[in-house]
């Protein structure tokens, strides 16, 4: 299959005023994954700094996040209602609509972070916190990479991203059986460590909002749905 | 979005399968092709010097609805109209290849045009009832100039009802053709178009000059028709194209593009002239 298009514009369209509607659209979501990604670096800077004030920003910025799904939301049923957009104008704007579900979950996620991060605070620190901020960092990478793909409209660099949740997911489990490790050695650390781990898990789940970005980009791109392969498989 | 891989913290261990894997299935045979009810091959449309259609080959499936789309001048009204030899009047109009309804060449020898247009119906962009003409006479035209006998107040209601005109004009059928409204009009023609029971109905732009509820009552009527008949049609309207067809074929400059099923020409199509053309990029 050799899609005539590759997501991104080349030729413009003759009415402009959809043009800009459409460019619109990517900016609009490029601001929306730029905040996403400083709200995540933001709530571990908050963990591992120590920093509540930085917590209570994090919580702050969500509300804009939220507005600007609303407005994507919006945006793109205006242009649905109004264009009708066929081929790769239509590719963007289901992915638009999917993807800023993703971004508005992450963004989520990075408040649970910062939320857990602030009670944590209050507490002397539980030793080293071991590998998150690697963590964090391969959580954060994904999610740039993601963007990045739809930003370049990348189906490569995408599936890159699908591939590289498995590094997620492994170091998630090794971590979690690190602080498994401290709450058997003290029960004291039960509670802190628990709430480490809830961390983890958001790491982890952002990393596979990441990975659903990834999907739609590819579709995006090549007009191929990647996702659930074995699903199709039992249904064909 | 694949399942949340489940982190598997202690891995269980790999439990035994129990039943031996399945027997791959035979492949199954491939059903057999459903022929075509129109094959176009190789077809070249000329106005004089003019090569107004170049080498356009596809196939129409039988109860299926082609959309013909383009950009003007792009030759799908040619197009079309060279499936019924509409051509064959036009002065330095030539025809050169090869046109099948049911495997029969419609420019071989010996083909009676007129015999050939009761085959293969046709309804203009522009409703064109006989203005002399009352509702029924219009409807029943094609019987009566054809010579066709059989109960011509019962093929005229059937094919008002086909046309999903009986009710509006049931008690009427004396006043003039002409009297009717537009969308009524073109329903008229359709009416009068299957009269003489064709095979295959082209439509060029049949709603381009109604109003949104015509449109749709014929884009409903195209639906209905394509239970019995094979249709082809020409459309300026890329969402109509959507909304009615099974396949849509994309001209350009006298030559068909790309041909595929509709779903996929308007939401991944593989030219990039098509892509251009379907999200508005022409200009």
């Amino acid at each position: 299959m050799s899609p005539a298009s590759s997501g991104r514009p080349t030729a413009s369209h003759t009415d402009k005023a959809f043009e800009s509607d459409l460019r619109l659209v990517r900016e609009k979501l490029l601001a929306m994954g730029a905040k996403v990604e400083e709200q995540i670096a933001k709530s571990m800077r908050s963990l591992t700094d120590r920093d509540s004030e930085l917590g209570e920003q994090v919580k702050e910025s969500d509300l804009e996040i939220n507005r600007l799904e609303v407005d994507i939301d919006e945006l793109c049923r205006k242009i649905l209602a109004l264009r009708q957009p066929a081929a790769s104008d239509l590719r963007l704007i289901t992915t638009a609509l999917k993807i800023v579900t993703d971004l508005e979950r992450i963004g989520d996620l990075a408040v649970n972070i910062a939320e857990r991060a602030m009670d944590l605070n209050q507490a002397p620190p539980l030793a080293a916190y071991v590998d998150m901020p690697r963590l964090a960092e391969l959580a954060q990478e994904q999610v740039k990479r993601a963007l990045d793909s739809f930003v370049r409209a990348d189906p490569d660099a995408a599936q890159e991203v699908l591939a590289g949740d498995d590094h997620l997911d492994d170091l998630f489990v090794k971590i979690f059986n690190e602080l498994l490790a401290f709450m058997m050695e003290d029960s004291r650390n039960i509670r802190r460590a628990t709430s480490l781990v809830s961390i983890c898990k958001h790491l982890e789940r952002i990393g596979d909002h990441a990975v659903n970005v990834a999907e739609m980009v590819i579709y995006m791109v090549r007009g191929t749905d990647v996702r659930h392969p074995r699903s199709r498989a039992v249904e064909s | 979005m694949s399942p949340a891989p489940a982190v598997q913290i202690m891995p269980p261990e790999k439990p035994v399968p129990m039943v031996s894997a399945p027997q791959q299935q035979p492949p199954l045979a491939p059903e057999p092709e459903t022929p075509f009810k129109v094959e176009v091959q190789d077809l070249n449309v000329y106005f004089r010097a003019n090569h107004a259609i170049r080498h356009v080959t596809l196939g129409v499936k039988p109860q299926t609805v082609l959309a013909v789309i383009g950009p003007s001048g792009c030759g799908k009204s040619t197009f079309i109209r060279a499936l019924n030899r509409m051509h064959d009047l036009v002065p330095g109009a030539r025809v050169e290849g090869r046109v099948f309804v049911d495997g029969e060449d419609l420019y071989a020898r010996g083909i009676d045009p007129v015999l050939l247009r009761r085959r293969v119906g046709m309804v203009f962009q522009r409703p064109n009832p006989f203005p002399t003409m009352s509702i029924y006479e219009n409807v029943a035209a094609g019987l009566t100039l054809n010579g066709i006998g059989g109960n011509h107040a019962e093929i005229v209601e059937h094919c008002l009802r086909q046309a999903a005109l009986w009710d509006e004009v049931k008690d009427r059928l004396r006043h003039a053709g002409t009297s009717l409204s537009g969308g009524q009009q073109q329903r008229l023609c359709i009416a009068r178009a299957l009269a003489v029971e064709p095979e295959v109905l082209l439509m060029d732009e049949p709603a381009s000059a109604l109003d949104p509820i015509a449109t749709a009552k014929i884009e409903e009527l195209i639906h209905e028709l394509k239970e019995k008949y094979t249709i082809v049609i020409v459309t300026h309207s890329m969402q109509q194209a959507a909304r009615v067809s099974d396949n849509t074929a994309f001209f350009y400059l006298g030559e068909l593009i790309e041909m595929g099923p509709t779903a996929q020409i308007f939401t991944n199509p593989r030219e990039r002239r098509t892509e251009d053309y379907v999200t508005g990029k022409f200009g």
